[in-house]
């Protein structure tokens, strides 16, 4: 018996290193790399330091504090605002619901929106826009989360509602927003005065939910056998590809008129969404060919074989293949979709860059601010978009990606 | 009597809407009405606005005199010369901060790549922090810290920052100490440019030797005492004095002389290349670590130093991955140059959106400035391509 325990002490697997040996192998474990140390120690420590001080003791927030509307929903109109408060609790609804139907990842998102609005609700801060109602607002948005998992858990719920909610969300939500003509309850509200943090999301959201279909169309038509098709995209993508964003949004917004019927009036904010839309769609297209171009051609001419058309082959055995091989460079395009939304500035629209920007101007005393807002954009657009990262990290993981690609 | 055979007919009898044949032919005229359709519409409807706003289609405005100003403009230009001649103003300042850029964000991405690779976890932990910094702002927010906080935070003429150089920080810019050629400098650049050649020529020539015969043939020294010997002749024959170091001087309420960076200038460049270097960064430490393990074990075991290790196992291997994604770095930093126009760098975009504004240009002006975008990406890759399908296939 006492042969067979020290074998199996044999194969367990090393300790961990402690806390001093790790410190020696990470910090000190030759000349250079204990000199690096030494330098560097000090280095970070001050600097921390100097930011610290500066961010509770030196800043001046006021610039950041005195506006959370201004930041959220820019100018629209604030006895309409329970409008845009709905389209936030049925987005979270929905959350809520798939996260019940399909826990994984949607469980961490659901927890993490949960847990930001319940501390946004109970703020141990006095603010005039912190009201008791906008605080019951904020921590209920954390209970219709939670209703919505246990409508999820009933299983009479099937995936294909929660699928169609999603899609019908949109429309629902921009109906809204922009309320109809003028009618008492919903007057309609112009897109001049919609701002900050909506703006953003909707420029995103929207260009993801309509440029990946574009995307997936435009790499089929250029992988199409139809020489037509096949030129048509071909030309559409490597022109939007080879010029700037800002080309692309100045295009729909001062040529693309030109080439419409007069009596045509687009608004503004959805002309920047074509822009956006056109402009991810041709990158979203180009990944796709990449994984159509991955998918074996045996699983086609099997698919042939078993009498599948052309188009039940792309649907059901091309497709699906492709997509999951370029899930996490699709992922990074819509990223870089959402820090992009930021140049509807340069074309006049107030998203969320662009209320910093008219908050720092309206006032010269924000002049003087402007160091604290810039740095508070930049931490929103990268809290954002750094949990987007990370959610498509545990999502390649989730799917066995991370070794293949 | 014979067709009536099941197999026959079945296959005569395909009817003609699932016959693929003829269903891409079908497809083919429909995708072409619809599309040519749509084209000639949307001609229709721009003649009758053309008409209507009486605009120009002609690029005969490019000989008009421009009419607006530019301010510092890398090549002579006047208010009075051709729109021709500022567009050309701005596509030098593109050409300028791109290629700029691009210099400066492949030695800061190469920097950070290394820094986050080291052993040392402090000094990785910073270039990790750097990475996810920047990856994750947009750009734009990025130009506008650079250029209205820290740029704005310097101070007045009267007070420039004094940096060894010297160099002198204001408002109006960063004026640098900058060699100038003196009227004898040509003769010394021209002796530099045939040392150049010499060398080029030398160590081709006789690395090709080395590698048929296997004799030692120096090349390396060979040509580097080339370059060092053309270097001395230069010198002497341009009198000792090829430069003179231009130094920025006070003068009344301004600097004059020394190399002037415009705060417009500095900071689009400043943003662009650490914006893109922490992109390049992780290009490079991907390159790197998808160069096997055992490469490098077993070029160690055969006894290379650590520097034969780098540039003969490592780096040749490393960038066949590494030069494909920075192509379309190097292309995203050109075509990211054109949110200058957000804080007022006059380069193609910003030069072609004043020139819009000057009645009814806009269709030939947005033809010109997407036309330069894409030759210069077309350009760009094609050059890069070539390079990258030599080092391909030297590899290979």
């Amino acid at each position: 018996m006492a042969t067979l325990e020290n074998k199996l002490e044999i194969i367990q697997p090393p300790l961990p290193p402690g806390p001093l040996k790790w410190v020696k192998e990470n910090l000190f474990s030759g000349f250079f790399n204990t000199l690096m140390t030494i330098v560097l120690f000090p280095v970070i420590s001050i600097t921390l330091f100097l930011v610290l001080k500066w961010v509770f003791l030196g800043a001046d927030w006021r610039a950041v504090t005195q506006f959370p509307m201004l930041y959220t929903v820019g100018q629209y109109p604030r006895d309409q605002i329970w409008r845009v408060g709905i389209v936030l609790s049925s987005i979270l609804l929905f959350l809520g619901i798939s996260w019940g139907k399909w826990g994984g990842l949607l469980r961490t998102i659901s927890f993490t929106a949960g847990l930001v609005f319940i501390i946004m609700a109970l703020l141990p801060v006095q603010h005039p826009q912190l009201t008791l109602g906008m605080r019951s607002y904020l921590g209920s948005n954390a209970l219709i989360i939670l209703v919505g998992y246990f409508i999820g858990r009933i299983k009479a719920v099937k995936d294909i509602y929660i699928v169609i909610g999603w899609l019908l969300i949109p429309f629902f939500g921009i109906v809204l927003l922009a309320g109809i003509g003028n009618s008492s309850i919903l007057p309609s509200v112009p897109t001049t005065l919609w701002g900050g943090l909506l703006v953003t999301f909707l420029l995103a959201a929207g260009g993801i939910f309509l440029s990946f279909p574009l995307g997936v169309a435009l790499a089929l038509g250029r992988r199409s056998s139809l020489p037509v098709v096949s030129a048509f995209s071909t030309i559409f993508i490597e022109m939007i590809r080879g010029v700037p964003l800002v080309t692309i949004l100045f295009m729909f917004s001062i040529i693309l008129a030109l080439f419409l019927p007069p009596e045509s009036r687009i608004d503004r904010l959805v002309r920047a969404l074509m822009a956006v839309t056109v402009f991810s769609a041709a990158y979203t297209a180009e990944n796709v060919r990449g994984g159509l171009q991955a998918v074996p051609l045996g699983q086609i001419e099997a698919a042939k074989a078993l009498g599948m058309g052309n188009l039940k082959t792309k649907i059901f055995i091309e497709l699906p293949q492709a997509l999951r091989a370029v899930l996490p460079s699709i992922v990074g395009q819509f990223i870089s979709l959402f820090k992009d939304t930021t140049l509807v500035v340069i074309i006049g629209i107030n998203d969320f860059l662009g209320i910093g920007r008219s908050i720092i101007n309206s006032d010269p005393e924000f002049v003087q601010l402007r160091m604290e807002v810039y740095i508070f954009m930049a931490l929103v657009y990268w809290v954002f978009s750094y949990f987007m990262s990370l959610a498509s990290r545990r999502l390649e993981a989730a799917m066995g990606l991370s070794d293949t690609l | 009597m014979t067709n009536d055979h099941p197999a026959v007919r079945s296959k005569t009898n395909i009817p003609f809407y699932r016959d693929e044949r003829i269903l891409q032919i079908f497809a083919q005229v429909v995708s072409t009405v619809v599309i040519i359709g749509i084209l000639i519409w949307a001609i229709i409807n721009f003649f009758r606005a053309a008409e209507a706003r009486n605009m120009t289609l002609t690029f005969g405005f490019l000989k008009d005199s421009a009419g607006f100003p530019i301010s510092n403009p890398p090549i002579a230009y006047e208010p009075v010369m051709s729109t021709g001649r500022a567009f050309l103003v701005g596509l030098v300042n593109t050409l300028m901060v791109s290629g700029l850029g691009i210099v400066f964000a492949v030695i800061l991405g190469t920097l950070i790549a290394l820094a986050r690779l080291s052993s040392n976890w402090l000094l990785s932990r910073i270039a990790l922090i750097y990475i996810e910094f920047h990856r994750n702002i947009p750009l734009l927010v990025l130009l506008f810290i650079w250029y209205f906080v820290v740029f704005g935070m310097v101070p007045p003429v009267q007070e420039s920052i004094i940096w060894p150089g010297p160099t002198f920080v204001n408002k109006r810019g960063v004026y640098l100490s900058w060699p100038r050629l003196t009227e004898t400098g040509s003769i010394f650049m021209i002796s530099i440019a045939i040392g150049l050649l010499l060398a080029t020529i030398a160590y081709s020539m006789l690395r090709k030797r080395r590698k048929i015969t296997g004799k030692e043939t120096y090349y390396i020294p060979a040509s580097l005492g080339l370059l060092i010997i053309s270097f001395i002749v230069g010198w002497l024959l341009s009198g000792g004095t090829p430069f003179q170091i231009d130094s920025p001087y006070l003068d009344g309420f301004n600097y004059q002389g020394g190399l002037r960076l415009t705060p417009e200038f500095a900071g689009m460049f400043i943003s662009l290349s650490m914006y893109t270097g922490a992109f390049i960064a992780e290009v490079i430490r991907g390159g790197i670590q998808a160069v096997d393990r055992g490469q490098i074990e077993a070029a160690r075991a055969v006894g290379l130093s650590p520097l034969q290790v780098l540039s003969l196992v490592i780096m040749p291997q490393a960038l066949r991955i590494i030069i494909p994604p920075m192509i379309s770095q190097f292309l995203n930093l050109t075509k990211n140059s054109s949110l200058a126009l957000a804080i007022g760098f006059q380069e193609v975009f910003s030069v072609g959106k004043i020139a819009i504004n000057q009645a009814g240009r806009a269709v030939p002006v947005f033809a010109m400035i997407m036309i330069t975008y894409l030759s210069l990406s077309l350009l760009t890759s094609f050059i890069l391509n070539i390079y990258n399908r030599r080092i391909q296939f030297v590899l290979r």
